[in-house]
């Protein structure tokens, strides 16, 4: 392993993104990190390119990343990177990186990202800076300025990888929105053959089993409802169910009920949970801990829901009600359908 | 087997208060801990240990004061200790802190399974346990929630990813990050912290592991932090208080409104 390389910035061009599909199907996250990248690339008036690794990449696949702003698309397809395996993607990125010599590459800091993108940065000793909220291009030297929130988003830490490149960072989902589509914008396809020599794996995918309920995650989910000790029960999660359902939204809840054996821990919304950003996270019975204000604190708008006026969950709401939750959610979600039924009768 | 779980100490923050002005973590007098989701790797190699036999080493980078984590990992169960200690090695990033620690696991003549937490909650990077599999060339799995030792001596391996759930099956070595879900931590025992006392814990420095000066602590380290701003999470939200009945559908009328108004209804 070599020192902290120093590297001619020149050689290293254009910002790259990396698309994630899961059974043949783009996750909007790809389209995401499109609309950080086009930001940088501006800024560096450079292309924007971004890398699609699967079985089969569908031409309207390529073409809605090439219209929501990729200026050129990298295409990686064998059947072998049908699921997501680390040593072969991480193979084909440290190929593709040598060959084209990006100066930014950012992944989306997902179950994938997370894995794949440590793995490759260890290899080629780059800089990699783990779930930003904020990219920007410093124009004069190249450099990617991180921000991030750390030690239970308590600061914000802005970094920068002074002279090893690519520089490397994971963006959390959610936390940009999609770029509008520009149909009929062009963008060259590069597609990518004989990788078979890069496809080796010890690890051995034998299966993917989706949750029950079918409701997307709550890091995908637009709405998150969740609950907390305040709901006292595995019961009382009822009347959130009920609301979430409504709203096509997911329940999420806070670690005492996730301890408590009340929900499974993959909805454990905070610090030793899930960091989120939906449009809108409703608190029910939850206090607030710093912990799970940490998770919660990029979501676009809060509501609060405790029965304790100081409870600290109100510092951070938009919306807060003082009260008792099992009368407000059924009243509620009450509204909500009639809300609902008018509009469709209408 | 060989099991090695590298911790890492870090500040205790769950009974920590905010301060109300400035809406940030008040971090005095905060005592330093293990982190929390590293017990979680300890407690299941301690259940593989009791399953299969073999030795756990506890592995930790940081100060000399991180000795304390590493003996309290001990008492729960662990066999002995390692600790990376040395002015060179501070400052380091997730890349040095992996190199650091893969010499560590090198000087130990490598591992059947290396158990990781899925990340610490100060740094909350999760980035050092997969930069250490690619620096061991050891295939790794993240988000692990289930290992199952099968017959033929592969481990078929539970994995949490967005949606659902994965199964892999993977020979070792291999490194694993593990989340939460796989095991409750066990408390030390009063045996456990007597025998913790008296483990053995090496302490090494560069020359131990021979690392190279230009890859450690600061110097090692790719990634430079230019500026920390304390960001102000409060928000300054309308409170409505729900005292009687009667004001029951009016908060729910209210947050209707709300909803309305920023187009999510």
């Amino acid at each position: 392993m070599s020192r902290v390389p120093v590297i001619d910035p020149t050689e290293w061009k254009n910002i790259w993104t990396l698309a994630e599909q899961k059974n043949g199907k783009l996750h909007a996250v790809s389209y995401e990190l499109l609309g950080r990248g086009r930001v940088l690339a501006d800024q560096r008036n450079c292309q924007l390119c971004t890398v699609v690794m699967g079985d089969k990449i569908s031409s309207e696949d390529v073409q809605e990343l090439i219209e929501r702003g990729a200026d050129r698309v990298y295409c990686v397809e064998d059947q072998r990177l049908r699921s997501f395996l680390v040593e072969p993607q991480a193979r084909i990125l440290i190929d593709l990186i040598e060959r084209y010599h990006p100066e930014v590459v950012i992944a989306a800091a997902t179950t994938t990202g997370r894995t794949l993108m440590p793995y490759v940065a260890a290899q080629i000793h780059a800089g990699l800076t783990a779930d930003c909220t904020g990219l920007a291009m410093d124009q004069e030297t190249g450099c990617l300025l991180q921000t991030r929130p750390a030690i239970g988003g308590n600061i914000l830490a802005t970094i920068k990888t002074p002279t090893a490149r690519p520089q490397m960072a994971t963006v959390r989902p959610k936390s940009t929105r999609i770029p509008e589509r520009v149909p009929g914008k062009t963008g060259e396809v590069i597609k990518i053959d004989r990788v078979e020599y890069l496809m080796g794996s010890r690890v051995t995918f034998e299966k993917f089993v989706a949750d029950a309920d079918g409701c997307a995650s709550i890091e995908d989910a637009d709405i998150v409802i969740a609950g907390g000790a305040g709901v006292r029960k595995a019961e009382g999660f009822d009347a959130i169910e009920q609301l979430a359902d409504l709203l096509s939204g997911s329940v999420g809840a806070s670690r005492p009920c996730v301890d408590h054996g009340w929900k499974p821990y993959p909805t454990q919304v905070g610090l030793s949970g899930k960091t989120i950003s939906p449009r809108l996270y409703i608190a029910c019975g939850i206090s607030g801990a710093i912990q799970h204000l940490a998770g919660i604190q990029t979501a676009e708008n809060i509501i609060a829901i405790n029965s304790d006026a100081n409870a600290p969950i109100f510092q951070v709401a938009d919306l807060g009600i003082v009260g008792n939750m099992f009368e407000i959610l059924p009243a509620l979600t009450e509204e909500i359908r009639l809300l609902k039924e008018s509009s469709t009768s209408n | 087997m060989r099991i090695i779980v590298p911790i890492k100490q870090v500040p205790e923050t769950s009974n920590v208060k905010m301060d109300p002005v400035t809406g940030t973590m008040i971090r005095t007098g905060l005592e330093a801990i293990i982190n929390p989701l590293d017990l979680y790797a300890i407690e299941t190699a301690i259940r593989l240990k009791e399953q299969m036999g073999g030795t756990i080493t506890v592995m930790s980078m940081g100060p000399q004061q991180a000795q304390k984590a590493i003996r309290e990992a001990i008492a729960m169960g662990c066999d002995d200790g390692v600790l990376l200690s040395d002015k060179a090695f501070s400052g380091a990033d997730t890349w040095a802190t992996a190199y650091t620690l893969t010499l560590g696991v090198q000087k130990l003549g490598g591992a059947d399974l290396i158990l990781c937490g899925e990340r610490a909650t100060d740094g909350d990077t999760g980035q050092v346990g997969p930069a250490m599999a690619a620096m061991l060339d050891l295939p790794l799995i993240t988000y692990v929630n289930k290992i199952e030792l099968a017959p033929d001596g592969m481990l078929r391996v539970g994995r949490l990813v967005e949606g659902g759930r994965e199964v892999l099956s993977v020979h070792p070595p291999v490194l694993l990050t593990v989340v939460k879900e796989i095991a409750v931590p066990r408390l030390p025992t009063l045996r456990g912290i007597q025998r913790s006392k008296t483990a053995s814990l090496q302490t090494w420095g560069p020359a131990d592991v021979s690392a190279e000066l230009d890859n450690i602590g600061l110097k090692g380290s790719p990634t430079r932090v230019v500026s920390i701003q304390r960001p102000q999470v409060t928000r300054k939200g309308e409170m409505v208080v729900v005292k009687e009945a009667a004001e029951v559908d009016r908060a729910a009328k209210l947050i209707v409104e709300f909803l309305k108004q920023r187009n999510i209804l």
